[in-house]
């Protein structure tokens, strides 16, 4: 086999990935590299098979039969659309589930994600904006080359989601690990990623590599341009 | 400063006044409302037992029952009973959750171990842990070890089945979180399934505590030569119901402290559920 340089340098490499669920593809032949430090959007409509990707690659498809070449780093961090917090354990202990001796780390993880102070609290007594933050406290604290999200703003309300994107991209830029975030939402996908993939009926139909300026916003035209190729990919016409 | 009024409050002045519905609800709380019942009934035993209508053998008056709780406390065979009992049942029912919990964690955690203990313990759920009693005392005897292992059999099956339930009911998502955070089986034992079987595990400690005293009960009163149940059969035989009475109250109180030294511990240990009731 011919040496590919790709495989050598990328984070997440997959090739002819197939899942099926009774006999019914739900991915039907997945290419895809991801670069180390590189942030992916996934975008697709309901069914299209974008959470069946993520949990290939999350290792959480046990039950699923399928074949397909898949290699991921050794550290995977997953956020999932709800925070997914212990409710019997305090927000500190579920940051540093399963992680010994790393309490002094677990403390300035939530200080990064603004929680400083809230060690001690229930999961129940925080907001879900708050309570996402701590599943993404928990995420980093294991320092992972990869992190996949599951919709992990898909529950919360509109401004918390605007603070949200920013945090996570401050995140994303402390600790470099590549991203695969699967989202429906196309502005989010474009306002994050470095580059967004559309997956339709279990194939990849289309990408977009965004090269705007740093603080994007959906009044630039370059966003919109990009906008309406990803909408077009979605088979939404506007 | 000045108060000024909103031209829109005015109108709430114009409106027709408002007709109070007859409340449909049982009406304001009376105070002590609980004691008013137990307090009707003492009166009315003391009246009945003041005018003689109730015979003494039938039933002692409440001032005897009194004097004869005192006589007991005086000569020590009050405590000495009791220490035995409780004893008994505290034995029992520590040796019963140990067995409950374990076996709940063997069944619910291993394909393999609910196929062997589940069907064998509701087989036992459904017999009567008191119709074993002829075949205990026939294998271990009429002492103490057959009154620990009785007491034993009614605690461990309410503890197993609702720990098991609430092992069993832990939601999915976070067995899916504990592989992701790559936990080890013991860690996801400790931090993940007895947790959030804790709540199933409390509810069955309550039936548990209850079951323990009924089995004391009976067993105390089979050939028994101490405790508060032996101390009531002797009682019969020389037809002293006054100290029958006073064991009822004992039981009575008894179970009242357990029940609530329970529910005490199920507020500590599930605090994290308070801040959603409350």
């Amino acid at each position: 086999m011919a040496p590919d340089a790709g495989l050598l340098t990328a984070a997440v490499q997959v090739r002819g990935l197939v899942r099926r669920y009774d006999e019914r593809a739900v991915l039907d032949g997945v290419d895809l590299a991801i670069a180390p430090g590189e942030f992916v959007a996934l975008l697709g409509k309901s069914g299209s098979g974008k959470s069946t990707l993520l949990r290939a690659l999350a290792g959480l498809d046990s039950d699923v039969t399928g074949t397909g070449e898949l290699v991921v780093p050794a550290q995977v961090s997953v956020v999932f659309q709800d925070s997914r917090l212990l409710p019997w354990a305090k927000v500190l202990d579920n940051v540093v589930l399963g992680l010994n001796g790393a309490r002094e780390r677990g403390r300035q993880s939530l200080e990064e994600v603004g929680l400083a102070g809230r060690e001690n609290a229930w999961p129940n007594e925080l907001s879900g904006g708050e309570q996402q933050r701590v599943a993404l406290a928990r995420s980093l604290v294991r320092e992972p080359e990869l992190l996949l999200a599951d919709e992990p703003f898909g529950a919360l309300d509109a401004l918390t989601r605007l603070k949200m994107h920013a945090l996570l991209r401050k995140l994303c830029a402390a600790h470099q690990p590549a991203v695969l975030l699967v989202t429906h939402d196309v502005d989010e996908a474009i306002v994050l990623a470095d580059r967004v993939i559309v997956l339709d009926q279990g194939r990849l139909v289309a990408q977009e590599q965004i090269e705007l300026a740093a603080p994007r916003s959906p009044a630039d035209p370059g966003f919109a341009a990009v906008r309406a190729r990803l909408l077009d990919a979605l088979g939404v016409s506007l | 400063m000045s108060a000024t009024t909103l031209p829109g409050l005015r109108t709430a002045e114009q409106t027709t006044p408002v007709v109070r519905r007859r409340r449909l609800g049982p009406g304001k709380p009376i105070r002590f409302g609980a004691a008013l019942g137990p307090l009707l009934v003492l009166v009315l035993w003391s009246i009945g037992s003041a005018t003689g209508r109730l015979d003494q053998r039938v039933l002692s008056a409440p001032w005897t029952v009194v004097t004869t709780a005192g006589d007991l406390i005086a000569d020590g065979r009050l405590q000495s009973n009791l220490w035995t009992s409780t004893q008994r049942a505290f034995i029992g029912l520590g040796l019963g959750v140990v067995l409950g919990v374990a076996l709940a964690l063997l069944s619910g955690l291993s394909r393999i171990g609910e196929a062997l203990l589940d069907g064998p313990i509701q087989i036992k759920r459904a017999i009567p842990s008191l119709a074993l009693l002829p075949l205990l005392i026939l294998w271990l005897g009429i002492g103490e070890s057959m009154k620990i292992v009785t007491i034993l059999l009614g605690v461990f099956v309410p503890i197993y089945l609702h720990t098991h339930n609430g092992l069993r009911t832990i939601d999915s998502r976070y067995v899916e979180l504990a592989q992701t955070v790559g936990l080890s089986q013991w860690d996801f034992i400790r931090r993940v399934v007895l947790p959030g079987a804790l709540p199933g595990f409390l509810l069955g400690l309550r039936f548990a505590v209850t079951g323990a005293w009924l089995s004391l009960v009976v067993v105390e009163q089979i050939n028994s030569t101490s405790g508060i149940g032996y101390m009531m059969e002797l009682a019969r035989t020389y037809g002293q119901t006054d100290i029958i009475i006073v064991g009822l109250v004992l039981y009575g109180v008894l179970g009242l402290l357990s029940d609530g030294a329970v529910r005490l511990i199920q507020r500590r240990a599930l605090s994290w559920r308070r801040t959603l009731a409350s």
